[in-house]
């Protein structure tokens, strides 16, 4: 789950870090308002789950508040990468004297949290990856001990060269790493760490992903979730615990596994159609997941047929198939449904299948071709 | 032969008395394997009744069941909470190789659960994974018996479900398996597509490796340059994912494209590279270890 840009300020500053102020606002009138508050020449950026918003035109500098007002006008309602933007975050502007990143996050190769600090600050860390990667300076954290102060400073001191400048940043490192650890994160952003011309360092952008494995235990950390930001079947999903992910296609998929669900994908494209999504209905069996299933892939217009690939392991696909059965009897589904069941129980399912006027094939390649030639 | 685990592997249940962990232990006892524990917290001192009506001990702590029962490898089903903490204990109980089929799993517990366990020298197999079966002698895990049969296909895999694609046809082409394992979706997980090659490459009877991988890291590609240079067998591979998208995550905590890094095509390509024959579909691996076998 990631965080916006004014949410992850907020976890920062609750950790004690030194970030420039900033408010949110949704009406040009309160941006205006915000902009006097802070002086007048202040930044107004999109808060949207999307990176390149500064290139969207997403991020405007306001030389007075009627030209904030102006800007948040033109900005809120705008798309950008598909999301549309409800709020605008205003701050004052910087005098920012230079600009370094620093971001941590769960490293798979060491199994462990890595730093990563770069003086070369304020444009995208990828790019910098790529084409600079010695102005990139990494660190291992082990988990058991956190991260010690003297690695803070070595970090620190990577960014800076001025002792006080240094001191500064070491203190905003180590308070990143407790925001990361505390929050549940699987990667926290600075970008930029800036110095001022007085000599101050703090945050001016950030970024937090906070690992789905987590929010069980973290309500309040649950509750930073942005229902606008999440569209009508991917909440369903999520509340029915699917795995979905939307795509443009026209092959409605419903699998059982993760792996088989990006294979059968990747069949239906083989055999020249598109899919229309990822959708993992879960290693237990369960109808009322399949009923969930089928009422989000057919919530999308462009679903031509339905396909469901079920190989029954730990899933019984006598559930599947009652789950089957009884979506299509409460909201009568008007594409065809396409079904391939084998393992568990797969008599029983296609006794249940054939009652209510259902065949279930037993290849996965049959199926998906059979899907894609009804999807036309 | 068979790596990690074979029918003398004395196996202790953690979370026996659950859902999942009573019913997996049943199909595990029915197959063979010799499941001599089980622990629960708060039900210590109960058994445990298996397929046949024989009874497994269960104790409070993994520490006891070791104690009691000589337990050299565990299986987790506890849930998501509580399973690095149970992956922990087993590591300290002296338990030696663990196979945890949780999903869901925080990262940050799993960061310091991996640390403790390669101090103490164990050897974790997932989390997030169907476990691991060695055709006739023992499976721990989940993995359903009856769709192996013993031959001479190593089969290594980070998906489940797609793993019993695989292997049926390979059992319905007559290429049995030395062992199949589950190396788990998760984004850190304690056994590696190398780590089971290097298992494999001593094992005699392993005369084919299947390695199916999936989108997101780099553990496909670090075992397509180890296998080139360490293999005298031939390995077969399949990629799942080449239609998903960038930036989001495919179900497995692990199967995500982060930039440009992670994808179907650059794993397919180090495959490639390295002499690994790639099918297109998962019905194609079984024909191509016939290939590699008759070749």
């Amino acid at each position: 789950m990631n965080l916006h840009e004014y949410q992850a300020k907020e976890l920062f500053r609750s950790a004690g870090m030194a970030v420039n102020p900033g408010e949110v606002a949704d009406t040009p009138e309160a941006v205006r308002t915000l902009a006097e508050g802070f002086g007048g020449r202040v930044v107004v950026k999109a808060q949207v789950h999307s990176g390149g918003r500064g290139k969207a035109g997403g991020v405007k500098l306001a030389g007075s508040p009627d030209e904030a007002a102006a800007h948040a006008a033109a900005i809120l309602g705008m798309e950008i990468s598909g999301l549309t933007v409800e709020r605008v975050l205003v701050s004052p502007i910087e005098d920012i004297a230079s600009e370094a990143y620093v971001g941590v996050l769960v490293d798979r190769e060491g199994q462990c949290p890595l730093f990563m600090v770069s003086a070369e600050g304020g444009i995208d860390i990828e790019e910098v990856a790529a084409t600079n990667p010695e102005a990139i300076h990494k660190l291992r954290v082990d988990p058991r001990y956190g991260l010690m102060p003297h690695q803070a400073y070595w970090l620190a001191t990577r960014l800076f060269d001025d002792p006080r400048l240094a001191r500064q940043a070491a203190r905003v490192i180590s308070q990143l790493y407790d925001a990361f650890v505390n929050s549940g994160a699987s990667m926290a952003e600075i970008n930029p760490l800036i110095s001022t011309a007085g000599g101050e360092v703090k945050a001016i952008d950030a970024k937090v992903s906070i690992d789905d494995n987590e929010l069980f235990r973290r309500p309040g950390v649950a509750g930073l979730r942005d229902p606008r930001s999440e569209s009508g079947a991917d909440a369903q999903a999520r509340e029915a615990g699917l795995s979905f992910v939307k795509l443009d296609g026209n092959v409605g998929c419903c699998v059982n596994g993760a792996g088989l669900a990006m294979a059968t994908m990747d069949l239906v494209k083989y055999y020249g159609g598109e899919p229309a999504n990822f959708l993992d209905i879960g290693g237990s069996s369960n109808p009322d997941k399949v009923v969930a299933a089928i009422e989000i892939i057919t919530s999308d217009p462009s679903v031509e047929v339905i396909l469901f690939n079920i190989f029954g392991g730990i899933t019984r696909c006598d559930d599947v198939a009652r789950g089957i059965v009884e979506a299509t009897g409460r909201t009568g589904i008007d594409v065809p449904i396409v079904i391939r069941l084998t393992g568990t129980n797969e008599d029983l399912a296609r006794t249940i299948l054939a009652d209510a006027g259902f065949a279930a094939g037993t290849s996965m390649d049959e199926v998906v071709q059979e899907a894609v030639r009804l999807a036309g | 032969m068979s790596i990690y685990v074979d029918e003398n592997t004395r196996v202790v249940v953690q979370g026996i008395t659950g859902r999942d962990g009573s019913f997996h232990t049943r199909q595990m006892m029915a197959y063979g394997t010799r499941v001599v524990s089980g622990v629960t917290p708060g039900k210590g001192g109960r058994d445990f009744e298996g397929p046949d009506g024989g009874a497994v001990p269960v104790f409070d702590t993994v520490a006891e069941a070791v104690g009691e029962t000589g337990a050299d490898a565990s299986v987790i089903y506890v849930p998501p909470a509580f399973a690095a903490s149970a992956i922990m204990e087993a590591a300290d109980a002296g338990v030696s190789f663990i196979v945890c089929v949780t999903e869901g799993i925080p990262v940050l517990d799993m960061t310091r659960a991996h640390a403790l366990a390669r101090d103490r020298g164990c050897r974790v197999l997932g989390p997030n994974c169907p476990g691991i079966i060695s055709p006739g002698k023992t499976t721990l895990g989940i993995i359903p018996g009856r769709m192996v049969i013993p031959g001479p296909v190593g089969l290594i895999s980070r998906s489940g479900t797609l793993t019993y694609e695989a292997v049926h046809h390979l059992t319905r082409d007559g290429l049995g398996q030395t062992t199949c394992v589950g190396i788990g979706g998760d984004p850190l997980i304690g056994t590696s597509f190398v780590d089971c090659l290097a298992e494999f490459a001593k094992d005699p009877d392993t005369e084919a490796i299947v390695m199916i991988g999936e989108i997101g890291g780099t553990a496909e590609q670090e075992a397509a340059a180890w296998a080139s240079a360490n293999l005298s067998v031939p390995v077969v591979g399949f990629i799942a994912g080449r239609t998903a998208p960038p930036g989001k995550r495919m179900g497995h905590a692990g199967a995500i494209i982060s930039g440009s890094s992670g994808t179907a095509a650059e794993k397919t390509k180090a495959f490639e590279d390295n002499g690994i024959k790639v099918a297109k579909r998962p019905a194609e691996i079984s024909s191509l270890v016939a290939e590699a076998l008759g070749g």
